[in-house]
């Protein structure tokens, strides 16, 4: 496959590591509640299991190290786009 | 005689005489031919045993399709199974040898399978070997194996190189015929970026084999006027005997490249390149396939396909036999009696299963309409055939055309399915080929020459412009219509005659007949029941014929019944391609650490930690055992002092306002607050609680840190960090960049650490106890200003620090250390001692941080922090996670202090049992991890995980390994053998 990355182009994916869904990204904040126990176990381990366009964490190791996102049907292996995970990140709320 | 079947013209250079062996015996060709040609010119129909029934089989086909004359190839280290004489290349010296039979090719002592086939029919196995079920891996899977099969591999490690290479082009064209070389001359025109790969050594496909004109010349003639124009643009690549064998994601395709057959024992160029070609576009013009027809005997020597019979002809200049006879269902099978008649061949029949009028008259030969070839004779090479009306033919060719199938594998790599045109009698393309894709001429169906050759011209126009590019307005080529009338004929019934489907796989009709009658409806079960398309040939040959006679047999239209699924390869590619240079020390990349050298010279002997390559002990004169070695260097450590090379750990510089907050988010422990120039342990975890890695990292500056990984879990780490900032936390201000291979580094451990390091830092850094107290950290210079960083921390559990310097220092200062140290007996040590140490310190270290520890089972629960999140924080709570049952890390050591000495191997991998038990899993209460003898306690010690550990120091329990055949009585203790308190580190 091919991942067009947003600052260096067209790669190929040999030159990345696969994490996983965009799920990720969204990490629970509530440590402190009793109840965030159920949050973190959702968190972690459950995950929606999908046949068509999916978001999902890619990592440019053999390049500039950025983390992306990028967004591909798991049926045709067609990617529509892909972002830095950074910018995506923040959009989600994270911030500090 | 030599070459008695060779006649007049063709493509070979008959003033280039090539000699070659098979089977022992001297022949000879000329440059052009393949083996295979090269073969019926000396009469040599008979070429190896069948899969199964060892029935005597003969050349088939003239390319790639090939599903009997499979050699090997070359003898030692080169030889190689399963060749295809059709598509090697006739070279001087080559050595083939006919495989799957025991004794002479002629007599194969294993035909004797032949006479038991009504019993070893499709599944036979299944159904034979069920009783009694221990003898199927004993006695029936090796006998089968011993009987059945193809070629035997050379045993020894493989002497060729292999390659890989990356083309990038605009447009790809798969194919070189009629119909690639016009896409491609309209392509190219327009200034796009082309690549045009062939299979063949020669480009032009069956233009070289056939006696049609082009444009008013010869075919082989245009095609080559046509490559030799390709061939002077710049931006056109030709790749002659180059396969596309794969269609992957995204325009990337597999290309094998053959290179240099001849010369190989002198050569380190390579044999075989793997290319892999990123194209925007793809034209396929894979041209079409040859298939059989079933009907009974149809497997005997010199029954080949007729367009592979023309080829032979036309091509190579090599008559199939001296009276030839052709069997067809189609016009195009005329075109080989009227070739070979040209060519002053004896035609003696041809038989037409269509009842129509005669498509030509054939000087000489006997004409039948509506008749079929029902049965053969001739064991080693044909001698006649019978046909439905009775007569019997003396012939010792017959070419056969059951029909062209459209070569449209590549088109169903992204799961394309084909689509049944009952026009032409064949499969054609859906519209599914892969992205970027598409198909003309006979590839597509369009099996009508001329209008093949325009619809390729024009889509290589259409797809440059596409692409933007603006091709020149070029005429098409032009060549006579000719027909293709086909009638579907997939077999005669045959009474008692095996009609055969694969040959490779020697797959009858039969067979087929039976796996449906059985139940097997669907065609991938056909497949799998009956072998039928298996093998290196994939049924390039067979598997329409088999699909058609499955319709059949279940009444059904040959779309209802289907192709099985296509997957690359298209045709067979060696492992070696694959892995190219990546064999023996290739096979990773090799990473020596700078004081590599010296440790050569001190005779270090090495070991693989993370591709590194690390010092493991130092052997002395004298020292017979390792163990000698290492307990030296432990003891002359911790008396005196020693030098560990750990430049492999992993290091990375962090940077930024943020970074103390950020530790915190990744350190179980507190990190918030620690000050500049200090060192603090940190324990990592994953999100699920479980620990990830250990290290240390130090506070340069108010803003500039410096952490380490363990060597395993370097690049894991830095990853899980960059993960951690850049998609959690991505307004931390944190800045990252792993320098393992910017710094060298050198642990100094033992008493007399800091007077030999007194030599070495310049004199205006203080670092006695009070000026550089433990877990002290600070940028110093060596050596007279060399810039380096000192960490006082110890691993050893001594007095010690770690060093480092950028990587080209290393090795100076390595020496410097030596040779300060002389006066102190300086001792270097390696991997084994540091082991030693670590464990008489109670350091968990690899086997102990498995994936499935938590840091309470590591006993570092005291360890974490409550007050803040971080990874693993909350999951680590959970109460599986808590259970005072879990397996925890804790200390052992043998009651008699002698066991195990007098065994040589020591408690590791040893499981644990309550005194009384039996060592059965149900028993079971945990294992040794690590475990060394220690020079300092004086026996055997070890760390390891037990029930409950952590509550359990003073009991006894046993240490039994089944394995090693060992069962002692170990006491529980604490992990810290060595100097409990810490005494040591703090002088």
């Amino acid at each position: 496959m091919i991942i067009n990355h947003p600052l260096l182009g067209p790669r190929d994916s040999e030159e990345f590591v696969y994490l996983g869904s965009t799920d990720l990204i969204n990490r629970p904040t509530n440590w402190e509640e009793e109840a965030s126990a159920e949050d973190f176990y959702q968190y972690q381990y459950i995950r929606d299991n999908i046949a068509g366009d999916h978001q999902e964490l890619w990592y440019h190791e053999q390049g500039d190290q950025s983390w992306l996102v990028v967004s591909r049907n798991t049926l045709t292996h067609e990617i529509t786009k892909v972002e830095l995970a950074q910018d995506v990140a923040r959009t989600m709320g994270r911030g500090k | 005689m030599s070459q008695t079947n060779r006649k007049d013209g063709g493509l070979i250079n008959k003033d280039k005489t090539l000699t070659f062996t098979f089977n022992g015996q001297i022949l000879r060709g000329y440059e052009g031919d393949t083996l295979a040609s090269a073969l019926l010119a000396n009469n040599k129909h008979l070429v190896g045993r069948s899969f199964k029934y060892h029935r005597p089989r003969g050349i088939v086909t003239v390319g790639s399709e090939e599903p009997n004359a499979i050699m090997e190839i070359g003898s030692g280290a080169y030889k190689e199974p399963n060749t295809r004489a059709t598509v090697t290349q006739l070279y001087n010296g080559l050595e083939a040898n006919s495989q799957n039979h025991r004794g002479p090719l002629g007599f194969d002592l294993m035909a004797i399978t032949d006479f038991f086939s009504p019993m070893l029919g499709a599944g036979f196995y299944y159904k034979t070997f069920m009783w009694p079920k221990a003898f199927w891996e004993k006695i029936y899977e090796p006998a089968i194996r011993n009987s059945a099969g193809l070629g035997t591999l050379a045993k020894e490690p493989d002497p060729d190189t292999y390659d890989k290479g990356f083309r990038y082009c605009d447009i790809l064209i798969i194919g070189a015929g009629a119909s690639g070389l016009s896409a491609a001359l309209t392509a190219a025109s327009s200034g796009a970026k082309v690549i045009l790969a062939d299979e063949d050594f020669i480009m032009g496909g069956r233009l070289n084999s056939e006696t049609t004109k082009i444009d008013g010349t010869p075919g082989s003639e245009w095609a080559k006027n046509a490559v030799d124009k390709l061939s002077a643009m710049d931006n056109v690549t030709l790749m002659a005997d180059t396969t596309i064998f794969g269609v992957y994601d995204h325009g990337i395709y597999g290309a094998l490249e053959n290179r240099s057959s001849e010369s190989r024992a002198n050569s380190n160029k390579p044999r075989q390149v793997n290319w892999r070609i990123y194209a925007k576009r793809s034209i396929l013009c894979a041209g079409a396939i040859e298939r059989s027809i079933a009907f009974g005997n149809n497997d005997r020597p010199g029954i080949m396909l007729a367009g592979s019979v023309r080829s032979y002809m036309n091509r190579f200049a090599v008559a199939t036999g001296q009276k030839v006879s052709v069997y067809t269902n189609n016009d195009d099978g005329w075109q080989t009696a009227k070739d070979l008649r040209t060519k002053g061949v004896k035609v003696v029949a041809v038989i037409d299963s269509r009842s129509i009028s005669p498509v030509m008259g054939i000087q000489g030969a006997e004409i039948f309409m509506g008749t079929d070839v029902v049965d053969t004779k001739g064991r080693r090479r044909l001698k006649s055939i019978k046909l439905s009306n009775g007569k019997t033919i003396d012939t010792d060719s017959l070419a056969v055309s059951g029909g062209w199938n459209p070569n449209l594998h590549l088109t169903c790599h992204h799961r394309g399915i084909p689509i049944w045109n009952e026009s032409i009698a064949s499969f054609v393309p859906d519209d599914k080929a892969p992205p970027g894709m598409s198909v003309a001429g006979r590839a597509k169906g369009t099996m009508v020459l001329n209008d093949a050759i325009k619809e390729a011209h024009d889509l290589g126009a259409t797809v440059a412009s596409e692409l933007g590019f603006k091709p020149k307005d070029l005429k098409a080529a032009s060549t006579p219509v000719v027909a293709y009338n086909i009638v579907a004929n997939w077999g005669v019934p045959s009474g008692k005659n095996r009609a055969w489907v694969d040959f490779q796989n020697d797959v009858t009709a039969k067979d087929v007949k039976l796996a449906n009658q059985e139940g097997f409806k669907s065609v991938e079960h056909v497949k799998r029941y009956t072998t039928l398309g298996m093998a290196t040939d994939q049924g390039k040959t067979a598997n329409v014929l088999g699909i058609g006679i499955m319709a059949e047999n279940m009444g059904q239209s040959m779309q209802e019944t289907g192709t099985t699924i296509f997957r690359p390869p298209y045709n067979p590619v060696a492992v070696g391609a694959f892995a190219g240079r990546r064999r023996g020390m290739e096979f990773y990349p090799t990473r020596y650490t700078p004081s590599h050298k010296w440790s050569e010279e001190q005779g270090a002997v090495f070991v693989e930690v993370g591709m590194w390559y690390r010092s493991q002990w130092f052997p002395q004169p004298g020292e017979t055992h390792w163990r000698q070695s290492v307990d030296r260097e432990v003891i002359q450590t911790r008396s005196s002092v020693g030098i560990c090379d750990v430049t492999t750990l992993g290091k990375i510089d962090i940077k930024g306002s943020d970074v103390s907050e950020f530790l915190n988010k990744v350190y179980v422990n507190a990190f918030a607050k620690l000050p500049v120039g200090k060192t603090r342990y940190g324990l990592m975890l994953r999100e699920d609680g479980m620990a990830m890695d250990d290290g240390t990292t130090a506070r340069l500056s108010e803003d500039h840190f410096v952490m380490t990984t363990t060597t395993a879990n370097a690049v894991s780490v830095y990853r899980h960090l960059q993960f951690c900032h850049q998609v959690l936390w991505p307004d931390l201000d944190v800045h990252m960049i792993s320098v393992t291979e910017q710094y060298a580094q050198y642990a100094v451990a033992g008493p007399n650490s800091r007077k030999l390091l007194e030599k070495i830092v310049d004199s205006k850094h203080d670092i006695s106890n009070e000026g550089f107290p433990f877990m002290a950290a600070a940028e110093i210079s060596v050596c007279g200003g060399i810039p380096a960083r000192l960490f006082r921390i110890s691993f050893s559990g001594e007095l010690a620090y770690e060093i480092a310097v950028p990587t080209r220092y290393g090795d100076s200062l390595m020496r410097a250390m030596m040779e300060a140290g002389e006066e102190f007996n300086v001792v270097p040590y390696g991997t084994e001692a540091l082991g030693v140490m670590r464990i008489e310190k109670g350091h968990a270290a690899g086997p102990e941080l498995n994936g499935q520890t938590s840091a309470y089972d590591l006993g570092m629960g005291g360890m974490v922090s409550g007050k803040k999140d971080f990874i693993g924080y909350k999951l680590g709570l959970r109460e599986e996670l808590q259970r005072s049952d879990r397996m925890q890390m804790v200390g052992f050591k043998p009651v008699n202090k002698s066991d195990l000495v007098d065994k040589g191997f020591s408690m590791a991998g040893s499981h644990l049992l309550d005194l009384r038990d039996k060592p059965t899993t149900e028993n079971d209460q945990g294992w040794i991890s690590s475990s060394i003898y220690s020079p300092m306690l004086g026996c055997y010690i070890g760390l390891g995980f037990i029930k409950n550990g952590l509550n359990r120091k003073g009991e006894f329990v046993r240490a039994v390994d089944l394995v090693r055949g060992s069962d002692i009585e170990v006491e529980i203790c604490s992990p810290h053998f060595y100097d409990p308190e810490g005494g040591r580190l703090r002088v």
